[in-house]
């Protein structure tokens, strides 16, 4: 029916979604940083695979900078502030797992609806891949929504980020320039991030968002 | 056919005043329930003399209203019902036989018994709005009399205040239905309203009345709450009559409204009830794992099977929107099978839990046990209904839900949205509640039959007498029958889903070794025959051949438990315990179970204590704050019983003042 | 003839999964001894174990009913019925239009009802615990079964067996989403009805891990067998039912010549050795869940074949 093209496309965005709800199910902290290596991987793999079919020679080099940023230094970076923070033993839901797979699944449902009828009239390939991607946002939406530690937030953004790239790899030809500036983005991001939580640890002995709720300067 | 009918009913009803002048005598109970019986069994032979002769009889009475008088008419759909309904009360009057000699208050079920089966006939018989109206209260109130038989029991009175309110909120409901269908002429008459279908918009508003209307009495959640109540403390043989054959009337007045008199069906009428199907299905098994009173229990798997055969109408009613027959005849035929096989084994559960009523006087779970050993036939056939509800082939149970699960692998060919979110969800829900419908007849049959006697009544329990043993037996052979040989009632209703889905399915005893093939024998195909003569040989070869070749020796000891010297049947598991992964995976999240466990402090002899709470969702959110609102607006309006004369005075000034207004400005 | 032909295959499936299933098992037990630097039980040791069982004399307890006796014979013949409707090296096997997938699913499911009765009868706390257990898992199991077979019949369009396993075989189906999530949680549920770690420990007697033994804890003798055989020809099932749907690459159509029917063999003795290798693998590597951390575990695989199935409502080239 379909080329291999196309289905083998289909098959990584697929992927990338069904590793979006690995992270959801996740409880652990290095468990769930793995996750998002295998997150990142997957990822690369797809803009391999779409520079590859779409014949564009520089998503070689957006897959190269995913794999080396987001699949290796990344969670490298985020092990050792995890370990070195001491809070790679928590559990940090706020809703059960059931519930929060049950969202997702809600979440795709409402990702498939939209993204189909907005797109009618558009390459089958392309629009089932941005709604794979679409899915991948909101799911990394969710994980933000529904986890407490500051550091399963943070890779609830980075998820959803894979999720806007793919998207981006998606529709034809997207220029280096962009990749690059959002690759430093997000890297700017990572320090800045971290270098808060270490400061929040030292003052408040706690990274939990609820509890750090409790001092911001307008409450009485 | 209809006058034989009618006399039948006629009969039926001369029987209550009958039950009156007899209930004292010896001579009661066996003429009662013989005469029910035979007129019974006289009314299914007409119902399958009309089916299978497809032909439709009708006539008119000079009762009721003096411009329309009483239709009265047989078409398929009718004797497809009448056939349900009768051969359920000939079954259940064959068990009250035996099961009518411990009651104890016979002056108060006989008269209503015959009056009840009356009821249902004609409302299965009625052909206008009237004379369905009156019959369908008419049997609320004869079976309202049933529920209230032993009424020193004080939960059987609230049962029946329950019972009697939603009821009337039922019949309320259908009124309007049916005075919408009526139209501003009061066109009464079904072949009127059939001639002269409703606009889209009095259409929809129908639909939702008659899904209100019909569901209450079906048992849809959230409409349900009478139904666990009053089913249990009617007599076993009425509770059994109640839930497999009432529930089936109200489902007869639902596909009567919506199929045939409210006209074309618009795109969107299947979600509202196959939304209501699937939560019905869902909530009613996990209601029916947290009870520990049998009866309960099967009231609650009556929910259950309702919210199923929902689920089917719905794809029938969405496939009929599409204009697609063969899928709409598909999944009406399904629903239809599950009408009828539920009927069967539900009347054959409940009969069996009257039989264990009688002889041990428990109806709670954690009293029984062990019941295998002192009422082996009785055992029996429960297990028979217990493997048929189930869903477990070769049984008839598998074949609806097969059915089921077949339309809905039709059913992406829909091309709404909203349907194809829809349906998928419904489907897992279905498939949900049929894997806890085994947990939960596991647990039921487990407890109540099998390992060892929790109380004295059950270590002293007897089997019943042999004609109620009879007639448990026949309904379980049904239950067989229809397992086995599924392909003659498809076939048999074929003039039904004519008549209501515009559709029918391919022919079934056409086909080789008798399989049922619901679209094309290489899309899917099921043979409950030769299963289970696959499985009877297979068994009976291993048996044959390890016994012969192998050992075929048995010593009996003491139970082994991994060596623990156990003396008391109250180690063994109990019914809340059995349920307990099942309430902790799904009960935290729909009923808010939570456990408890208060530990004595350290070198105190006092026992620990553990308790664990399930709160009913439905109750809190809609019951009891209507309940406390209609309180609060009588406790208001309570002021006017002791206003003064003038204040009095003034009140009827005001509404005359106001009519006249009225008048005034009318244009 | 060719009736004869197609029944005589029809035997020989169900003499094959009979003799195969114990060596599948025993396999499984020697990969994982080996992983572990151990020596392992010879691979026919379950063969040994059944004879000796069967030869043995029947212990049944004082209050154990007709309904104990008779549980194990239900079980084997369910459980060997459903085993010989899996193509495992031909497809057109004779009487699969007798019993589709579904069909199929719900004699497991009879099976699991009568064990779970049979532990019920015992009368003990411990045929409670493996009872309820079992009914909790397999009240996600099935559901999440089922769902899988939505999502397979959608694509393959029937829920025959055969047909499917043709299908599959055939160059129409590519590589689509759906399929990947029904494998996934094809697997997870095979683990799960198969009582394997992280779900069950089939090797364990310990009250706190057992979930399948502690129904079966009562039994001895050759109802013991019959039961241990019916465990082994339902692993078989489930190892035959992913080869077919997902590696069905080497099956012999139903019109195959002899060397069709040689290679399919032997692409079946090579998929049980993979897949009990893998097996070994996984269950060596990972550790057994808490029994409530089941129920998420499942309820992901029945999450993955609900959204397999939503995806193939939505559109046809997912």
């Amino acid at each position: 029916m379909h080329g291999l093209a196309f289905d083998m496309a289909h098959m990584l965005a697929g992927s990338l979604v069904v590793v979006s709800f690995l992270e959801l199910y996740q409880d652990r902290l290095l468990a769930l940083i793995n996750v998002y290596a295998v997150h990142a991987l997957v990822l690369t793999l797809s803009v391999a695979w779409q520079a590859f079919v779409q014949d564009a020679p520089h998503l070689y080099v957006t897959a190269l900078i995913a794999l080396a940023f987001k699949a290796v230094a990344i969670p490298i970076g985020l092990r050792r502030i995890v370990v070195r923070l001491g809070i790679h033993r928590e559990i940090d839901n706020v809703v059960g797992v059931g519930l929060a797979m049950l969202a997702g699944i809600g979440l795709v449902a409402l990702s498939m609806v939209v993204m189909l009828r907005v797109t009618a009239e558009a390459d089958p390939l392309a629009r089932e891949d941005l709604a794979f991607a679409l899915s991948v946002v909101l799911l990394g939406l969710l994980m933000m929504v529904t986890r407490r530690n500051a550091v399963s937030q943070v890779i609830g953004f980075m998820s959803l980020e894979n999720g806007l790239v793919l998207a981006a790899t998606g529709a034809k030809g997207m220029p280096l320039v962009v990749e690059i500036s959002v690759a430093f983005s997000v890297l700017i991001a990572f320090i800045v991030i971290g270098i808060f939580l270490f400061r929040i640890r030292e003052r408040f002995d706690t990274v939990d968002v609820q509890a750090l709720d409790r001092f911001r300067g307008e409450r009485q | 056919m209809v006058i034989d009918s009618l006399i039948a009913v006629a009969a039926l009803l001369l029987l209550a005043p009958a039950g009156i002048a007899l209930a004292r005598s010896p001579l009661g109970r066996p003429a009662i329930y013989g005469a029910s019986l035979a007129l019974s069994l006289g009314l299914t032979a007409i119902g399958i003399v009309s089916l299978l002769g497809t032909h439709d009889s009708a006539a008119t009475l000079p009762l009721g209203l003096p411009w329309l008088g009483a239709r009265v008419r047989i078409d398929a759909l009718s004797a497809f019902f009448l056939i349900v309904v009768n051969a359920g009360a000939a079954a259940t009057s064959l068990f009250a036989f035996g099961y009518g000699r411990h009651e104890e208050a016979p002056a108060r079920v006989l008269p209503f018994y015959p009056a009840y089966l009356a009821g249902m006939n004609l409302v299965l018989l009625s052909a206008d709005a009237f004379s369905f109206l009156v019959s369908w209260e008419f049997m609320s109130l004869a079976s309202w009399a049933l529920v209230i038989a032993h009424h020193h029991v004080r939960e059987n009175l609230r049962a029946g205040y329950v019972y009697l309110l939603m009821a009337a909120f039922g019949t309320l409901a259908l009124m309007f239905a049916f005075g919408l269908l009526a139209g501003t002429d009061g066109h009464y008459a079904f072949a009127d309203m059939r001639a002269a279908p409703p606009s889209a918009a009095f259409a929809a508003v129908v639909l939702v009345l008659a899904l209100i209307g019909a569901g209450s009495k079906a048992g849809l959640v959230p409409l349900h709450a009478w139904l666990p109540l009053a089913h249990p403390a009617a007599p076993s043989h009425v509770s059994a009559l109640m839930s497999g054959v009432m529930t089936k009337v109200a489902i007869y007045g639902f596909i009567r409204i919506v199929f045939d008199l409210a006209g074309p069906p618009a795109w969107w009428w299947s979600m509202p009830v196959i939304t209501a199907g699937a939560v019905t299905a869902a909530m009613g098994v996990l209601y029916a794992l947290m009870q520990r009173d049998l009866k309960r229990v099967l009231a609650y798997s009556t929910i259950e099977n309702i919210g199923i055969v929902f689920v089917a109408l719905g794809l029938a009613l969405a496939f009929k929107a599409n204009a697609m027959p063969f899928a709409a005849a598909l999944a009406m035929t399904a629903a239809l099978l599950h009408v009828l096989n539920h009927s069967l084994f539900k009347s054959l559960l409940f009969c069996g839990a009257g039989a264990v009523l009688s002889a041990t006087g428990e109806r709670d779970l954690e009293k029984l046990g062990g019941l295998i050993h002192r009422m082996p036939q009785t055992a029996f056939v429960f297990l028979v209904g217990c493997v048929a509800i189930s869903a477990l082939p070769p049984l008839n149970g598998f074949v609806s839900e097969w059915l089921t699960f077949q339309a809905i692998l039709v059913s992406p060919q829909l091309a709404s949205w909203g349907l194809n979110l829809m349906i998928p969800a419904a489907g897992a829900l279905l498939a949900l509640s049929a894997a806890l419908a085994a947990a939960c007849f596991v647990r039921v049959y487990g407890t109540v039959f099998l390992g060892r006697p929790r109380s004295e009544a059950a270590r002293h329990a007897h089997e019943v007498e042999r004609v109620s043993v009879v007639a448990m037996g026949l309904l379980a052979a049904a239950c067989l029958l229809l397992g086995i040989l599924p392909g003659y009632a498809i076939d048999a209703l074929t003039p039904v889903t004519q008549l209501v889905a515009g559709g029918r399915m391919p022919v079934q005893a056409a086909e080789a070794w008798l399989s049922i093939v619901p679209i094309a024998e290489s899309r899917s195909s099921y043979n409950g025959l030769l299963v289970f003569v696959f499985m009877a040989a297979s068994g009976m070869i291993a048996a044959f051949t390890i016994h012969r070749l192998a050992s075929n020796r048995i010593r009996r000891s003491a139970i082994w438990d991994c060596g623990f010297p156990d003396a008391s049947p109250l180690t063994q598991y109990s019914a809340d315990g059995f349920a307990q992964p099942i309430r902790r995976v799904f009960g935290t999240v729909v009923f808010g179970a939570r456990e408890r466990g208060e530990m004595p402090p350290p070198g105190s002899t006092e026992p620990a204590r553990f308790s664990a709470t399930v709160r009913d969702p439905i109750w809190d959110a809609l019951y009891a704050p209507l309940a406390g609102l209609v309180a609060a607006t009588t406790q208001t309006l309570n002021i006017l019983q002791f206003l003064t004369i003038r204040r009095y005075l003034s009140l009827v000034f005001a509404a005359l003042v106001l009519l006249l207004l009225v008048l005034a400005a009318w244009p | 003839m060719a009736l004869i032909h197609d029944l005589v295959f029809q035997g020989a499936q169900m003499l094959l999964v009979l003799a195969l299933a114990p060596l599948l098992t025993g396999f499984v037990r020697k990969v994982k001894a080996r992983l572990l630097r151990r020596r392992g039980p010879p691979l026919i040791q379950p063969y040994r174990d059944l004879a000796r069982l069967l030869r043995k004399d029947v212990v049944l307890a004082d209050n154990a009913s007709w309904l104990f006796r008779v549980v194990p014979y239900l079980v084997f013949a369910a459980v060997w019925i459903a085993a010989s409707l899996v193509p495992t090296f031909r497809t057109g096997l004779l009487f699969s239009w007798t019993a589709d997938l579904i069909a199929l699913i719900a004699l497991l499911g009879s099976a699991r009802f009568f064990l779970a009765l049979a532990g019920m009868d015992a009368g003990t706390g411990f045929g409670g615990i493996g009872a309820s257990r079992e009914v909790m898992i397999a009240s996600l199991a099935e559901p999440a079964m089922m769902m899988i077979v939505f999502a397979i019949a959608l694509i393959a369009g029937s829920t025959q067996l055969s047909t499917m396993a043709a299908f599959m075989n055939s160059p129409e189906v590519g590589l689509r989403v759906s399929l990947g999530l029904g494998l996934i949680a094809l697997v997870i549920v095979a683990i799960a009805e198969n009582a394997r770690i992280p779900v069950d420990n089939p090797a364990t007697h310990l009250e706190l891990t057992m979930v399948h033994e502690a129904m079966v804890l009562e039994y001895s003798g050759r109802h013991l067998a019959l039961i241990e055989l019916g465990a082994f020809l339902k692993l078989l099932l489930y190892v035959s039912l992913i080869a077919c749907l997902f590696a069905p690459w080497g099956l012999a159509p139903a019109t195959g010549g002899a060397e069709h029917i040689a290679i399919g063999v032997v692409a079946y003795a090579a998929k049980l050795a993979a897949c009990g290798f893998l097996l070994a693998l996984f269950e060596t590597a990972i550790a057994k869940m808490r029994v409530f951390r089941v129920p998420q575990f499942l309820g992901a695989a029945l999450m993955l074949a609900l959204l397999a199935t939503l995806l193939r409502f939505v559109s046809r080239s997912f």
